[in-house]
């Protein structure tokens, strides 16, 4: 790729902490400045300091405006000296991590708080997908309207043809999914979920059935980074970042989606993190719609391209099984909260790593890998990021 | 295969009549020019200038070299479908009401991957042939159509939706007196239009053609004087609520520019058919089609305009109709303005000299009868608003899009000098 690049710094001396999820509702009438406003008071409580300690800030939301984060600002009484908004969707949560960290390590910022969250009124999701993108405008949404699900069914049919993936494979991913859910009090979708019912589901845009779809609801969540002594004075039980990536617009080229941008970073992933695919103890993909869980899987290397299909099948991908993923359930069982949802993986893997993830916990979770996807611009998600996370003080 | 389209049943006033709703409107300026190509029925993407690569969605810049310099360019339409799905659920009233929806990614031969309407005949997989037309919105969308004409396939649900078919529709044509009057009741019968209104001004005086337009069946001959408001009332009475295509091509033609008229009589009469009686079809006909542009397979869905090409720039020969023609051009963009949620296109079929005989001291080529019914019916049949006629018609156009100020100096330009 070009002229070779020099190795980039790591990430030492900085940590993520308390994770928090404001449980998510369906509907709700407030409005997104209500949810990050909660989120971040579960924050400053969780860390035991006071707003004004925070001394940087991002945000990511689709429901914010006329506000961005400098509104929030005001809003909230925050007088951050490193401010960032980030509009990436599912991608935003790594993204938000790993600017937060180089802030923090530089010394712009000394406790960055990264927050997501939207509203969900009965009209938010239709108003969102008409005014999403000038590409979706002006050549997409008059096709049907389908939003996200029209997408991702081609992207599906697509992979399905050319990859040899059976709807039984994406039903496994959701049906496990159901299972770890259970587990998780914050998941909207609790109803047990059997591979049976997954493929008798109705058809929204074949080849997209309803469980392969995320529900849109309102919710927040949000972590902060730090200096890994400054959580220790803290008190806090705190996640080193091993090395992150983020890449957009990759393989532009290509007619129809069947990789992201994880595939042009990968080997730099793994090697700035210095460990190995088998060395990870879960997964958090990002989940809106199965097929896109298996272009992770395989772009970040736990198989090679085409064989997340029979990944799936020799794994078991509950919290007890051989290929811990998703552990909370997901967006598919708990609930898409707009740019929340691009926050649900690294929240959760923060919470394993913490040893805080009480029901969902995974035995003995010392590694993991989160992976962010976002924004279909116009016919394929531009936004791609991964971070490999590593419980703190592993002495 | 498409199954055939069956003809309507009368209708049961006691059902729900679809009202009109839209697909998505908006559109970037940019892409306007894609809406702008498809009214004329040409499949146009921006290329590039400097390094020659199309590049699709409308953009302001070439996403290759940066190059600034992107032009809309006729693009190669053939391509395969590879991706599709069956949208059922969907965000927008139109298409809720309109579901399963076929669409797809189909890879054009030039290279790039688009979506797309999909016909319901294109084979999994298999070769399309693409084409733009503008939707119920009146923007620019494309379709993937089998790369072979298949039977019934203008019958297909999603294509119907973007054409003006008369087959199965109701079609008035104002002026019964005229070859083109006639002509054109004769082609659209022929093109499976269930009723041929004929307006008829001063039934009281026969004329050449009458017998032959009445042995065309599904013919209807109305009693329709578009310059009498009063005539006009009844007519729409009468049938404005089953009217689906109107086709307005009474018209007042004298030869000759201001300063060959001593006074502004005959200019009046050209103003009282080629203007005032236009309005006066659109204040009666206009509210009746408008409400039903979704109204089944017959539904309301086109108004047509036969205007002179030269109502885009004046031809001193014939200057002061040109002039009429000019402000009834004006008003049928009022018009389209005001019909634009409804669905129902209003269609521009712009025509060179015809054979005629008051086009009798302008120089050939000229166009039959024949063809401008011809062509005005595949213009429906095609689902297009800009409907240009003959060999004069398509060079004064080409020149207009081209530079219309540069056009005027042309018209206007004394011969041999």
């Amino acid at each position: 790729m070009g002229r070779p690049r020099p190795k980039r710094q790591g990430y030492d001396g900085v940590v993520a902490a308390v994770p928090v999820t404001i449980p998510y509702q369906r509907f709700s009438p407030e409005p997104a400045h209500w949810w990050l406003a909660r989120a971040l008071g579960e924050l400053v409580r969780g860390a035991g300091i006071t707003p004004q300690e925070i001394d940087g800030f991002t945000v990511s939301s689709f429901t914010l405006f006329p506000d961005t984060a400098v509104g929030l600002t005001q809003h909230l009484g925050l007088s951050p000296r490193w401010l960032d908004h980030i509009p990436m969707g599912g991608a935003s949560g790594v993204v938000a991590l790993r600017r937060a960290a180089r802030a923090v390590q530089a010394g712009d910022a000394d406790i960055v708080a990264c927050v997501a969250g939207d509203a969900n009124h009965v009209d938010s999701f239709r108003n969102m997908l008409t005014s999403f993108s000038r590409f979706a405008q002006d050549a997409a949404y008059p096709y049907g309207s389908g939003g996200p699900n029209a997408s991702f069914a081609l992207m599906t049919d697509h992979y399905m043809r050319k990859y040899g993936a059976t709807r039984a494979d994406f039903g496994k991913i959701a049906v496990a999914q159901r299972a770890n859910a259970q587990r998780f009090d914050g998941a909207l979708m609790k109803k047990p979920l059997t591979l049976e019912q997954y493929m008798d589901a109705r058809p929204i845009s074949e080849p997209i059935h309803l469980f392969d779809c995320v529900m849109p609801c309102a919710g927040a969540e949000a972590f902060l980074v730090m200096g890994d002594e400054m959580a220790d004075d803290l008190g806090l039980n705190s996640v080193r970042i091993l090395s992150t990536i983020e890449r957009h617009n990759a393989f532009a080229d290509d007619p129809i989606q069947d990789r992201g941008g994880w595939q042009l970073d990968v080997n730099e992933f793994w090697d700035m993190a210095d460990i190995s695919p088998g060395d990870v103890d879960f997964l958090q993909t990002y989940d809106d719609y199965p097929v896109i869980c298996m272009m992770q899987m395989e772009d970040l290397g736990f198989c090679a391209k085409g064989g997340s299909p029979d990944l799936v099948r020799d794994n078991d991908l509950e919290i007890t099984g051989s290929f811990p993923h998703n552990t909370s359930g997901g967006q598919l069982s708990v609930g898409q909260a707009g740019a929340a949802g691009g926050f649900l993986g690294l929240v959760e893997a923060l919470r394993q790593l913490t040893g805080t993830a009480e029901g969902t916990q995974v035995n003995g979770a010392a590694v993991g890998v989160v992976s962010g996807f976002g924004m279909i611009n116009y016919d394929r998600g531009v936004c791609s990021a991964a971070a490999a996370l590593a419980r703190g003080h592993d002495d | 295969m498409t199954d055939p389209l069956q003809k309507p049943p009368k209708k049961n006033p006691q059902r729900r009549a679809v009202l009109p709703t839209l697909p998505p409107a908006f559109r970037s300026r940019k892409a306007l020019a894609f809406t702008a190509a498809a009214a004329e029925g040409r499949f146009c993407l921006q290329k590039c200038n400097d390094c020659a690569k199309f590049t699709y969605p409308p953009r302001e810049a070439c996403p290759h070299c940066l190059s600034m310099d992107l032009s809309w360019q006729d693009i190669p339409t053939g391509g395969h479908l590879i991706a599709e799905t069956l949208v059922r659920t969907s965000t927008n009233t139109y298409f809720r009401e309109r579901t399963p929806w076929r669409s797809g990614t189909v890879k054009l031969d030039a290279g790039i991957a688009v979506l797309a309407h999909i016909h319901g005949d294109v084979a999994r997989g298999g070769r399309v042939h693409m084409i733009a037309r503008t939707d119920k919105s009146g923007k620019g969308v494309m379709m993937a159509l089998p790369e072979q004409e298949v039977e019934n396939m203008g019958d297909d649900k999603q294509l119907r939706e973007l054409t003006c078919d008369p087959k199965h529709r109701r079609v008035l044509i104002t002026d019964g007196r005229t070859e083109v009057g006639q002509t054109l009741a004769k082609t659209l019968g022929q093109a499976g239009a269930s009723t041929v209104f004929v307006g008829q001004a001063e039934d009281w005086r026969s004329f050449a053609g009458l017998k032959n337009l009445l042995d065309i069946p599904n013919v209807e001959i109305m009693p329709l004087d578009i310059t009498d408001t009063i005539s006009v009332q009844n007519c729409a009475a009468e049938i404005g609520g089953k009217v689906d295509i109107l086709i307005n091509n009474a018209t007042h033609i004298r030869p000759g520019g201001v300063l060959s008229r001593r006074d502004v009589v005959s200019a009046r009469d050209e103003m009282e058919v080629n203007y005032f009686g236009l309005m006066r079809l659109m204040q009666a006909f206009g509210p009746g089609l408008r409400a039903r542009g979704a109204d089944g397979v017959n539904s309301a869905c086109a108004w047509v305009n036969l205007l002179s090409v030269y109502a885009l720039s004046n031809k001193p020969e014939f200057g002061v109709t040109y002039a009429s023609q000019a402000a009834a051009l004006s008003l049928a963009q009022c018009f389209r303005g005001e019909m634009a949620g409804s669905g129902v296109k209003v269609v521009n079929a712009f025509y060179g000299p015809l054979q005629d005989e008051w086009h009798q001291p302008l120089p050939p080529p000229k166009i039959s009868a024949k063809v401008l019914a011809r062509e005005v019916t595949a213009g429906l049949q095609q689902g297009l608003e800009d409907v240009i006629i003959g060999d004069v018609a398509r060079d004064v156009w080409q020149r207009w899009v081209e530079d219309a100020r540069v056009l005027e100096k042309e018209l206007t330009q004394i011969e041999g000098m």
